[in-house]
């Protein structure tokens, strides 16, 4: 896992957010400490360091860490005497908030979270009073971050009972060290929100006519590639095919979306290594090139080496080179089984096969999607933000959030209403039924949240004065005329 | 090898007394009779048509040499030419001229089909005057001159009628000039100009075949396809004037097929009445004593046979490796259905590389036709909702050839096989349905819904219910009718419910409860309908599982396993009990 020069930001350190008053401060939520560790490793007393495997920030003092790691053991133990099959997830404090997760038997990954906080200064000299907002972050949000770096360490290293068998514990210490190391500072916790919990796919919208062409390209190069047994075809990042299970492309897409193409779209806007140059395969012009693997294929140095990730199959896993191969805006993942070592020669069959015909693909899906835009009319600032998922095919769109970077994600709504839409959603997770859940923010906002069969819709409405009845028939009208050709998607 | 000839002789020839000293044989080409005249009419004229209704038998006095006989339309007047000067209706009947033109002419060539008489005139003989018959008049068409090799000095009669023919093709009328090679005019092999001839307007050069070899030749329609036999190779040469050659000028057509002989065809030896026992004798092809006739009339006088010329279509499918080209040939062929439905199987048990863009463009030139079709059918459709009355000429209801292959042809002959076959993978099947299912939206067609089916049928057997819900996401599955613009909720469960069906009416009860497992749906479902689809298959394992499937559901939303009244399932459980006994029934958990 890499990371851009860009997306690199010291964790721990607190971001002044917003002034509210003289000098006063906020303070996000920030990464406190990270830790994976398995209890039968040091089952004897005076051993307890063995049972450690990874230990974020690492200059802590080892008998601290042995002593955090001992608290964790000891209350995942003790609630477990209360439900046995679920012990405790979280643990709430006033000054932070821990995360348990135990995605292995036996191994766990603890993640402390510092609560968000207001420093008021004081007069006269006085150390200035600290007031933590410890309700003000959510376990859903937070346990579905966790989750998250479990999986993205799988997806690039396998399981750790893989590294275990592979190596024993030096080689899993190893990895996480490699993996954590640089994956925690990617971490952006103070903009983690509702759409961490959902982990859904945005999903590009398009045509029959064009979505089946996209089908016929991928069909006609797993054909000619025989050795590509997965693609997975993006546009504008956002999903279009997957022949990849659902889960391990939620993975990847996450990977590609929010690491991948921002690495290679920030020397693209600053104008180094411009892709606009357009090579020559055969007599067709093309913009196609590798995102993974060689940069450039005429350097006779060269390498041809591409990231590896683990896939589900059946009960075990399947390991494949990932490359990813984009024109213009269109991106190609394709998925070759690993025991295959990758030619110089392969990658020129690729390049000159995929990249012309991307290309025109690419410009194919572009002038599409402008007669689309042009035709549902021009872009109009609308009365209201929402965001969608369906749990069946993890369908997401949200007008809320803007263009995500490698370093943050940013919303154009205020975090208070971020922070209610986390709740309504904790609702809705209680309860199996289809419920509808309408609230009057402290501001001039509505929020409404809707949720049937397996649908979420979240709509933040700004509407001075109007009521409950005026605002549900404002969300009635919305979904049958606006989301139309939001919901065209499924 | 044999495989190969792709002209054959047709089987039922007709036959007469063959041609000799005391015989003659006249052909007339307007009513396709053959005359034997044995001395002159004394002893017999046997007039033989093309079928035994045309056959005619009788005597007439030998009034010395007879050069031409022919029957009036209907054989009411018969016509006798026993001088170059005057012709002999048996019956006495008068004859009026009606018009008259005067050209010197050196030959002449009529087209019965069209009624166009064609004149060879001026010294040379390569200037043709054109006449065409209507209705009692007769009138003159614009002349055009043909190109000769050379131009002879001093000018001398240099084009022979042997080397003119008119025929009709793709309802057109041609003039075929039959231009030989010439070492002066530095043209190294033989040429066939075809000559348009419009019924209004002047006549253009329009097409020339390359024969690429030199000799005798003779020339015929089949099937709109002009066929050349050239007699010292003893093969024939198909050409398509339809057919584009890339590498050649516009209109310059190089044989479509490689030049084969004419299938071998064997004669029994005791003639028209066939013994079975009797063995049969080759007969000789390309003799020099047959005459050909437009437009695809062989005849043998010396054999006393008359064949008709048939282009067989399944050898050409060898023959002729661009598949593109080969179904460019094909959808212009009368008896092409089968044949093509051949070839699509065939490429789609290729498993060769690159074999999905052949089927991509075999498919795109199937619909083509097919689109072609449906536009002509609902045009006229739309004519006859209007009314007859506009529109001065009534409109003809479109004509449905066999080329016009549909989905259910498709479906029947080709996909559905082609999706049980063992061996071909998922993914190549699933690529090749994908393929027409694009194929067909790119040409505006409606997808019928038993090609979804066979695409759910294929996904869900592989589990790969992912590709399904992406396919129905961008509502690949779903028909082309404008979508319901409402909440989504109702739509997409309709499509489930859609899937559901499909799977059970096709007995795929574990895909089916598999499917609505991987949609979150399986709380929901009425069990009665996966038990009676369990229950007609007449497996007993299935009907076991399902019902276990159904007896945990209802223990874990209702903490019992046995069925509500509401659902209908009484028989069910009766008839689980009858095959595994009371004891195998769930019991409720003691609590």
């Amino acid at each position: 896992y890499e990371v851009s020069a860009a997306g690199v930001c010291c964790a721990g350190i607190s971001v002044p957010r917003m002034a509210t008053g003289m000098q006063e401060k906020q303070y996000t939520p920030s990464l406190l400490s990270f830790f994976i560790y398995n209890p039968s490793f040091g089952p004897r007393e005076g051993e307890e360091e063995k049972k450690i495997l990874f230990y974020h920030p690492c200059d802590v003092e080892k008998n601290e860490k042995i002593r955090n790691v001992g608290l964790c053991e000891a209350i995942v133990q003790f609630t477990r005497t209360f439900c046995p099959t679920k012990p405790a997830k979280s643990l709430h404090t006033q000054k932070n908030r821990q995360f348990f997760f135990e995605p292995e038997d036996n191994f766990w990954i603890v993640m402390v979270v510092r609560n968000p906080m207001i420093e008021k200064p004081n007069k006269d000299g006085k150390p200035p009073t600290i007031e933590y907002q410890e309700e003000e972050i959510l376990d859903t949000v937070y346990g579905a971050v966790l989750r998250q770096c479990y999986s993205m360490y799988k997806l690039f290293n396998g399981t750790f009972g893989r590294a275990m068998e592979a190596g024993g514990v030096e080689l899993l210490t190893q990895k996480l060290e490699k993996f954590f190391y640089r994956y925690l500072q990617t971490l952006h916790l103070q903009s983690c929100d509702l759409l961490d919990v959902f982990g859904g796919i945005s999903f590009f919208p398009l045509d029959k006519m064009t979505y089946l062409k996209i089908q016929s390209f991928v069909n006609r190069v797993e054909e000619s590639l025989s050795l590509v047994k997965y693609t997975a075809f993006l546009y504008n990042d956002q999903l279009i095919w997957s022949g990849l299970e659902q889960d391990d492309m939620r993975i990847l897409y996450k990977y590609l979306t929010t690491s991948l193409f921002p690495r290679h779209s920030e020397p693209e806007l600053a104008g180094r290594d411009s892709p606009l140059r357009p090579e020559v395969a055969g007599n067709l012009l093309h913009y196609g090139r590798f995102l993974t693997g060689p940069a450039n294929l005429k350097d006779p140095e060269a390498k041809f080496r591409f990231p590896k990730i683990f896939v589900n199959k059946e009960d075990s896993y399947e390991e494949l080179h990932l490359i990813v191969y984009k024109a213009m805006s269109a991106a190609a993942c394709f998925m070759i089984s690993a025991s295959v070592e990758l030619t110089r020669e392969f990658c020129e069959q690729l390049d000159s096969l995929v990249g012309p015909q991307l290309t025109l693909l690419a410009s194919d899906i572009c002038e599409q999607f402008n007669i689309n835009r042009r035709i549902s009319g021009p872009d109009k600032e609308p009365q209201f933000k929402f965001i969608y998922f369906n749990h069946m095919n993890l369908a997401e769109k949200s007008t809320i959030h803007m263009r995500k970077t490698a370093s943050v994600s940013l919303t154009s709504v205020h975090p208070d209403l971020m922070k209610i839409l986390g709740d309504i959603n904790c609702d809705f997770a209680r309860v199996d039924e289809d419920e509808e859940i309408i609230v009057k923010a402290m501001t001039d906002y509505w929020v409404v949240g809707k949720k049937s069969d397996q649908r979420e819709l979240y709509v933040i409405l700004n509407q001075k004065n109007a009521n409950l009845i005026e605002v549900n028939e404002e969300v009635k009208r919305l979904c049958a005329t606006q989301f139309n050709n939001i919901f065209f998607l499924d | 090898m044999s495989d190969e000839h792709y002209l054959e002789l047709c089987d039922n020839p007709v036959q007469f007394e063959n041609a000799s000293s005391v015989n003659n044989v006249f052909f007339d080409e307007a009513n396709k009779q053959v005359f034997a005249v044995r001395s002159g009419g004394a002893t017999g004229v046997v007039v033989k048509g093309p079928d035994d209704k045309n056959s005619v038998a009788f005597r007439m006095d030998d009034k010395g040499e007879v050069k031409c006989i022919k029957f009036s339309i209907g054989n009411k007047i018969l016509a006798v030419q026993r001088t170059s000067k005057s012709v002999v209706f048996p019956d006495k009947r008068s004859v009026k001229l009606l018009k008259s033109q005067s050209i010197n002419v050196n030959w002449y060539q009529y087209c019965p089909e069209t009624a166009v008489i064609l004149l060879s005139t001026t010294v040379q003989g390569n200037v043709l005057q054109p006449f065409a018959f209507r209705s009692g008049t007769m009138s003159k068409m614009s002349k055009f001159e043909i190109e000769l090799p050379v131009v002879p000095k001093p000018a001398k009669l240099s084009l022979s009628e042997r080397d003119i023919a008119m025929a009709t093709i793709y309802g057109q009328l041609y003039v075929m000039y039959l231009k030989h090679h010439s070492r002066t005019a530095n043209s190294p092999s033989a040429e066939v100009v075809l000559y348009h001839l419009p019924r209004e307007g002047a006549c253009k050069k329009s097409h020339v075949l390359k024969l690429n070899t030199t000799g005798k030749f003779a020339l015929n329609i089949v099937d709109n396809l002009v066929v050349v036999h050239h007699q010292s190779s003893q093969t024939s040469l198909i050409f398509d004037i339809r057919l584009r050659e890339p590498d050649c000028a516009v209109n310059t057509h190089q044989p479509v097929l490689p030049a084969r002989s004419i299938h071998p065809y064997r004669i029994p030896l005791s003639g028209p009445t066939v013994v079975p026992s009797q063995p049969a004798v080759p007969c000789q092809l390309y003799s020099s004593s047959w005459s050909v006739f437009q437009p695809d009339i062989i005849i043998s006088a010396s054999e006393g046979y008359l064949w008709y010329l048939q282009v067989k279509l399944p050898p050409t499918v060898n023959l002729l490796q661009d598949k593109g080209k080969l179904m460019d040939f094909l959808l212009r062929r009368r008896d092409c259905k089968m044949v093509i439905l051949s070839v699509c199987s065939q490429i789609l048990e290729g498993g060769e590389k690159g074999s999905l863009p052949v089927v991509a463009t075999v498919f795109d030139k199937l619909n083509q036709v097919y689109k072609e079709y449906l536009e002509a059918e609902q045009t006229y459709t739309l004519a006859m909702e209007s009314g007859p009355s506009r529109g001065s000429a009534a409109q003809k209801r479109p004509v449905r050839t066999q080329a016009v292959i549909d989905q259910s042809d498709m479906y029947t002959h080709v996909l559905s096989a082609f999706t049980e076959r063992k061996g071909v993978s998922h993914k190549f099947i699933i690529a090749v349905l994908m393929e027409y299912i694009r194929s067909l939206n790119q040409f505006q067609i409606t997808v019928q819904h038993y090609l979804y089916e066979l695409v759910i049928k294929t996904l869900v057997q592989h589990n790969l219910f992912y590709m399904l819900h992406q396919f129905l996401q961008y509502h690949v599955l779903s028909d082309s009718k404008p979508l319901v613009r409402a909440t989504p909720q109702p739509r997409l469960s309709t499509a489930n419910d859609e899937i559901v069906e499909v799977l059970l009416s096709k007995q795929q009860v574990l895909g089916a409860l598999r499917f609505i497992r991987s949609v979150g749906g399986h709380d929901n479902v009425s069990a009665r309908k996966f038990l009676d689809a369990a229950q007609q298959t007449g497996d007993q394992m299935l009907f076991y599982t399902v019902f276990r499937f159904f007896q945990q559901r209802n223990q874990r939303l209702r903490g019992n396993p046995a069925f509500n009244p509401g659902e209908h399932c009484e028989e069910h459980v009766v008839h689980f009990k009858q095959l595994f006994g009371e004891q195998a029934l769930m019991k409720p958990a003691t609590v």
